[in-house]
């Protein structure tokens, strides 16, 4: 059973519908018990950073998914703001993240013919070779809704980048640990091959 | 990989989609959820929804309809039309859309915008403007699915709207909507270049030139159309359909 943790901010359905459709069994829940009982936990997210640290942490479910993530080691992915709070802060509030992952969030900087936020589909740059990758092809692109992005303190974290101007991460991994700012739920066939490597990931 | 988003525009008319021309004459065209799932096959960039009948009857979004919508869709949407409270906003998004589109409210209780900005962030709020030509070519605001004249300038207007802190606007041109003889690239170049957030050209698209014109002569960021997804032929059969994605890269960017 894959659990997504609700803890009121994000797209809970989508993630959902594209989990049900990958065959993973789901479960929306906001009881510390179903998460720890899960194989997998995915962590959505829409929205302003301190008020999704804020409901996190009031959401009852904090303590029960760091245990998940540090103790048992078994696989998180965030999604979006669900990403980005796996690190220690972001220029967008002053509330501290998870600090899962070594990586402060900043905002894009504005520059001539780059439009913040970064919305829309773009493709992907694989920076190491992860599970998470093995069914997404090489054209495939996704869906990105954003105006900040996050930066790895190592870069053995970065998972892959993408072109908005800069280049910046745009899919993040430390072991069991995976955040792709994109939204796989939303992007189609690609997407769902992103998500069903994950559904079918193995772990220790 | 061209990176315009060409996004289909579907009019909600209770529980069917229709196609307005000048937003008027609505013309149906079917069953939401079916064209969803004929959308996703074709594998389209993005989809907007409008209800246009949830602001002149009075009401809120018709939240059921919305969930059946969402349960088919695995490409990005947006969802405009009756948008009133904060709680409308939080229940759109949970139910799996990733915008919500203003208009009306924009122009009542701009307060609603700043305060959806704050808890959901800027990228999912659009900002949507309904702009029809006066006599003298003067562009002039409606609301209330283009029942209403508004007296606020189209600059002061996309000013606010943009320090609530939206984080795209959509903008209609009300004159050509349905009729298929192209955007208004002025209009469209005008809101483009007043904002630094995206911008969407929608009202008027005929095809694939067009698009090219509102991104190339217009500095619009995505282009939307409803006729183009729906019609096909001289005589509007009604018929799904969406640009090949390799023509698509070919002519834009």
């Amino acid at each position: 059973m894959i659990a997504i943790a609700d803890y009121g901010v994000g797209n809970l359905m989508s993630v959902s519908n594209m989990l049900k459709k990958a065959g993973a069994d789901v479960r929306i829940t906001n009881e510390p018990k179903c998460i720890l009982d899960a194989e997998k936990i995915l962590l959505p997210g829409v929205g302003h950073f301190d008020h999704g640290m804020k409901m996190l942490n009031a959401s009852g479910l904090r303590e029960a998914i760091d245990h998940y993530a540090l103790e048992l080691k078994r696989p998180v992915l965030g999604i979006c703001l669900g990403a980005q709070i796996l690190g220690n802060g972001s220029a967008e509030g002053d509330s501290p993240g998870l600090g899962w992952i070594d990586m402060t969030c900043h905002r894009f900087k504005s520059m001539p013919g780059i439009r913040i936020p970064h919305m829309g589909w773009n493709q992907i740059t694989c920076k190491k070779t992860s599970p998470l990758f093995d069914y997404v092809q090489e054209d495939a692109r996704f869906y990105f809704v954003h105006s900040y992005c996050m930066q790895c303190a190592d870069s053995n974290d970065v998972l892959a980048t993408t072109l908005h101007g800069v280049e910046f991460t745009s899919a993040v991994q430390r072991g069991n640990i995976f955040g792709t700012q994109f939204h796989p739920e939303k992007s189609l066939r690609h997407g769902l091959a992103l998500i069903k490597a994950f559904v079918e990931l193995q772990h220790a | 990989m061209n990176k315009t988003r060409v996004i289909p525009v579907l009019l909600l008319r209770g529980k069917g989609l229709v196609k307005t021309i000048k937003f008027n004459d609505a013309k149906y065209i079917g069953d939401p959820i079916n064209s969803v799932r004929i959308f996703n096959e074709k594998e389209v960039d993005e989809l907007v929804f409008l209800d246009i009948t949830a602001t002149p009857e009075g009401r809120g979004p018709d939240f059921n309809l919305l969930q059946d919508i969402a349960g088919e869709a695995f490409m990005p949407m947006s969802y405009g039309g009756g948008i009133t409270t904060l709680d409308q906003i939080g229940r759109i998004f949970a139910l799996g859309f990733e915008k919500v589109i203003v208009n009306t409210v924009a122009y009542r209780n701009s307060s609603l915008i700043s305060e959806a900005v704050s808890r959901y962030g800027g990228q999912s709020i659009v900002g949507c403007l309904d702009v029809r030509r006066n006599f003298w070519g003067r562009c002039e605001l409606y609301s209330d699915s283009g029942r209403r004249k508004e007296s606020v300038s189209l600059t002061e207007h996309l000013s606010q709207m943009v320090e609530c802190g939206v984080g795209e606007i959509l903008v209609n041109s009300i004159d050509r909507d349905g009729t298929m003889s192209g955007y208004d690239i002025k209009l469209i170049h005008e809101v483009a270049r007043s904002v630094s957030v995206p911008v969407i050209a929608c009202g008027g698209a005929a095809g694939i030139k067009d698009f090219v014109a509102a991104v190339t002569e217009g500095s619009a960021s995505a282009v939307a159309a409803g006729s183009l997804f729906v019609f096909v032929g001289p005589h509007r059969a009604v018929l799904i359909n969406y640009p090949d994605r390799t023509e698509l890269s070919e002519c834009l960017p």
